[in-house]
């Protein structure tokens, strides 16, 4: 008898393989949920590997004030839905700084995101951390390990990285060394959407088209999601049919024109897309090799 | 676009990995970055960017270089060579692709493995201009030790060879010659021209000469490796789950095989017998689910099970070793050295191992064996590996699993090498352990003892058989069950074959230790008397059992006070030169550097020494006081 599983079936298992080891291994492992659509798929598959028990590790998600409030009302309805435990930790030096989107470009995702991380990986002391980064995302990521070292500084030397052979994953660690695993490395943005959609996972509805208010900056249309946007002169929000492709800090993430209310039509537009998804953020556009440099310095 | 038939078939497409070998030279991220490209996995930014790129730093005079999609650290890009794997996907309405795209420099081995770690099949590329060369049969000896057994040879640069039918002939029947003779069966040969692309997506017009399938076409529709279904179950557990007291299952992902409720299957290395209960497939009640599946099994039964055994079809289990050939891959600067303490990871079970010494290395360009002390990273030897204590284990041929391993360093905790069993030794591989449920505790809480071995070491003449006579005497009177195996008794029956020569002293202690062993296990106090003069010997007896079983009793004596005493006459036989290979004369003894017991038999009496083992056994707990 011979039965071939299909691509999604072996991305699953090969998912859920990952998810038992680091768990059979590491001390303190913690899932980075970040509310978007491969953090729902991640921990879609996070409640399949341990079914009929809870992921034995909480989540953690790193607020930078400025999300999305849709995203916020999503992640609290999904961790008491699934009783799992919600850590959400924020750069407080950085909130009191008054470091804002607009006003410190680059400079406020690092300090916002990569700094509150690490604060948040050191106050809990997680020795392994599940991210949600795929390899067809962007060059380097193609070129990471699925288990991931850092140092006790959280940095990643991709010039010294460990050879992973098979299925076999060595997760031994020197003292203050952490892992970054990433069980989502050989899906695809359109394995992930077809995923969702066979598996009806939950997923925050702006991944979906709505008439939405948005102003529009440069090349991109910006979601103006509270009154804290600061608008520039004879700037009027309008209402507009508009999805996302990808969700960040709301007053830095591109939303496009739209008409797919389904997840099949984001799968139809995605299907006839000329652009990556990574296009929306402005935080990876600083030159080709910028998110190498980003991931040594210890974003995920 | 009817995203509901798209959706339809996208579904159930399989899924093909493969690795792309061969050098810069030979065009491979460019074929790569062609098929990613033709397969529109490319998006208009990434072009953009790749348009600009190709003008900065491109080898193609300002055109498009597709090469610049594919290597992607800086460091790859600045000096145009391929450092790393980096993994590549695309997928067409028939199938999704990984790729693992691999350097070919000889010094970047070890990265060409582990892209060939996962692979079901390879692409060898070779150029037209050049045809096979050294690299290429490397590339092919790897991709076949690594159990590829279908590999496409891609002759590129078709267009700088004018397309020319001979030349591919050529290269083909050079490459079928050598490629048999590394084992690889299935080769497919397909001319192309990755630059311009002839060949890669769609079937070149430039060639009418060739009617097979486009490299694409072929990938497309090229066989999946399904045979792992069709073995015997073989599941590694990973993780048991117990989230209630009344659930208790093992997780981990079918390496071969099916499974379904109802089926009787074995654990091992223990080799208890259970029946599974249930199966949860990905989460979800199922009756059956095959390889390849991550599963969580429930056991009708109440047995041991842990991380790193292996659950198998009862009727057909694997073997259980541990002592194994293997074929290692150093891949750290560090050299390997034998008899070094390492960590080997095969599945879910990591376990302490040491490689014996190396039997030969293999040049990867030439197939030689060249005899060698240690391996350097790079390098490919065959060698002995022995493990803790017994693990399950198959054939690296058969099971990818459970025939291959990592090796740890346990210092810098790095992956130093990767390896590929091949056989147990010692023949254990078809003698399963037989679990039992009357064991070596209950056996011995019966008899009111704590088993253990006295095993009694020094020259001839020391006064070993004489002392151990005594404490036997001594334990017996006091109610105790013992056993005394002496040294010259076992040479009339259970080692009569073997004679003086170190080999077979070896083997008379490893017998010996053995038959101890069981012994211990019947809940004996077994008291042995062999001149054992080896220390690796009474160490590895010593290694058979748990830490404070084995108690070595060293019975001292200066030399020529044993060869005074002579009670049996042998010294002066052997300083005769009628007696070969005795200890003491012609052979050495190596005395014990900790033993438990030393007894000095020119100060104590016969009678004071056997009352010193009793004394130690009594401060130890075995006796009672």
């Amino acid at each position: 008898m011979s039965r071939t599983l299909t691509h999604l079936q072996r991305l699953e298992a090969e998912s859920i393989h990952i998810f038992r080891e680091v768990v059979a291994e590491c001390e303190r492992p913690v899932m980075l949920y970040s509310i978007g659509k491969d953090s729902s798929v991640m921990l879609h598959l996070a409640l399949k590997a341990f079914a009929p028990a809870k992921p034995p590790f909480p989540l953690l998600q790193i607020a930078s004030g400025w999300d999305f409030r849709e995203m916020l009302e999503f992640r609290d309805a999904t961790a008491q839905r699934f009783g799992l435990e919600l850590l959400v930790h924020s750069n407080e030096a950085g909130t009191r700084a008054g470091i804002r989107p607009w006003t410190h470009g680059a400079t406020y995702a690092d300090i916002m995101l990569t700094q509150a991380l690490l604060e948040a990986l050191d106050r809990y002391r997680f020795d392994a951390a599940f991210g949600g980064g795929r390899r067809d995302e962007e060059k380097s990521r193609a070129k990471e390990r699925i288990f991931s070292f850092r140092s006790a500084q959280h940095r990643w030397d991709p010039k010294n990285q460990r050879p992973e052979l098979w299925q076999l994953y060595n997760a031994r660690k020197n003292p203050g060394e952490s892992i970054r695993v990433f069980p989502l490395s050989n899906w695809t943005e359109l394995d992930v959407w077809q995923y969702i959609h066979q598996q009806q996972v939950p997923i925050v509805p702006l991944y979906l088209s709505a008439p939405r208010p948005v102003v529009r900056r440069g090349e991109r249309l910006i979601m103006v999601d509270d009154e804290r946007l600061p608008l520039e002169p004879g700037e009027v929000p309008e209402i507009r049919n508009v999805r996302f492709r990808t969700l960040g800090c709301y007053p830095l993430t591109g939303a496009t024109e739209s008409s797919a209310v389904t997840i099949p039509e984001v799968i139809g537009e995605m299907l006839l897309a000329t652009t990556s998804e990574r296009q929306g953020r402005a935080v990876d556009h600083d030159g080709a090799g910028s998110m190498e440099r980003k991931k040594q310095e210890g974003y995920f | 676009m009817d995203v509901d038939a798209y959706l339809a078939a996208h579904q159930n497409k399989g899924l093909l990995r493969f690795i792309t070998c061969g050098s810069v030279d030979d065009g491979k991220s460019s074929l790569i970055g062609r098929l990613l490209f033709e397969t529109q996995m490319i998006f208009a930014d990434q072009l953009a960017a790749l348009e600009i790129d190709s003008r900065r730093v491109g080898t193609r005079g300002g055109e498009i270089d597709f090469a610049l999609l594919v290597d992607g650290l800086a460091a790859e890009r600045e000096q145009g060579i391929t450092i790393d794997v980096a993994y590549r996907f695309f997928t067409t309405p028939a199938r999704k692709f990984i790729v693992a795209d691999t350097p070919g420099h000889e010094q970047y081995t070890r990265n060409m493995v582990t892209g060939a770690s996962s692979a079901d099949l390879a692409v060898i590329l070779v150029d037209a201009r050049k045809g096979v060369l050294t690299q290429t049969r490397r590339h092919s000896y790897l991709v076949s030790l690594l159990g590829i057994r279908r590999v496409v040879l891609a002759v590129n640069k078709m267009d700088l060879v004018g397309y020319s039918q001979e030349t591919l002939t050529a290269i083909e029947r050079d490459y079928r010659k050598f490629a048999a003779q590394v084992g690889i069966r299935e080769v497919t040969c397909i001319p192309v021209s990755a630059v311009a692309g002839d060949n890669v997506v769609v079937a070149s017009e430039r060639m009418p000469w060739y009617r097979g399938p486009s490299l694409l076409r072929f990938l497309e529709t090229v066989p999946l490796d399904d045979a792992a279904t069709d073995r015997a179950l073989r599941m590694p557990v990973q993780w048991v789950s117990r989230p209630t007291p009344d659930f208790r299952g093992f997780s981990g992902l079918i390496a071969s095989g099916v499974v379904r409720v109802g089926d009787r299957v074995r654990v091992l290395p223990s080799g208890r017998r259970g029946t599974v209960a249930g199966v949860l497939s990905a989460g979800a009640a199922t009756q059956e689910a095959v390889a390849g599946e991550a599963v969580t099994l429930t056991l009708a039964e109440e047995i041991d099970v842990s991380r790193g055994d292996v659950i198998v079809a009862a009727d057909a289990p694997a073997g259980v070793g541990h002592q194994f050939e293997a074929t290692l891959i150093w891949m750290h600067e560090e050299p390997l050295i034998p008899g070094r303490a390492y960590l080997l990871k095969l599945a879910a079970r990591t376990i302490s191992a040491t490689v014996t010494p190396i039997k030969y290395r293999i040049d990867i360009n030439t197939m030689e064996h060249i005899p060698v002390k240690q391996l350097e990273l790079n390098d490919i030897g065959v060698c002995t590996v022995e493990v803790g204590s017994a693990i399950a284990f198959e054939p690296y041929r058969e099971s990818r699993v459970l025939g291959g391993f990592i090796l740890i360093d346990r210092l810098s905790n790095h992956t130093v090498g990767a390896g590929l069993l091949h056989a147990a030794m010692r023949r254990s591989q078809d003698v399963h352990w037989q679990a039992l449920d009357v064991n070596k505790v209950a056996r011995a809480a019966l008899s009111h003892q704590k088993p253990c071995i006295l095993w009694f070491t020094g020259l001839s003449g020391a006064g070993k058989s004489t002392i151990a006579n005594l404490v036997e005497r001594q334990l017996h009177a006091d109610g105790r069950q013992t056993y005394l195996l002496d040294g010259d008794n076992v040479r009339h029956g259970l080692n009569k074959d073997l004679g003086f020569t170190d080999a077979d002293r070896v083997e008379n202690i490893r017998r010996v230790a053995e038959v101890a062993r069981l012994m211990l296990d019947a809940g004996l106090i077994v008291l042995v008397s062999f001149i054992s003069p080896f220390r690796a010997e009474r160490r590895m007896a010593r290694g058979l059992v748990q830490a404070g079983e084995f108690i070595e009793v060293f019975v001292d004596v200066l030399l020529a006070e044993a060869e005074r005493r002579d009670a049996k006459g042998l010294y002066r036989k052997a300083r005769r030169g009628e007696l070969k290979n005795f200890t003491g004369i012609d052979s050495p003894y190596e005395p014990p550097e900790q033993p438990e017991v030393r007894l000095d038999t020119q100060q104590l009496t016969p009678e004071e020494s056997a009352q010193a083992v009793i004394g130690y056994l009594r401060s130890q707990g075995i006796i009672a006081g």
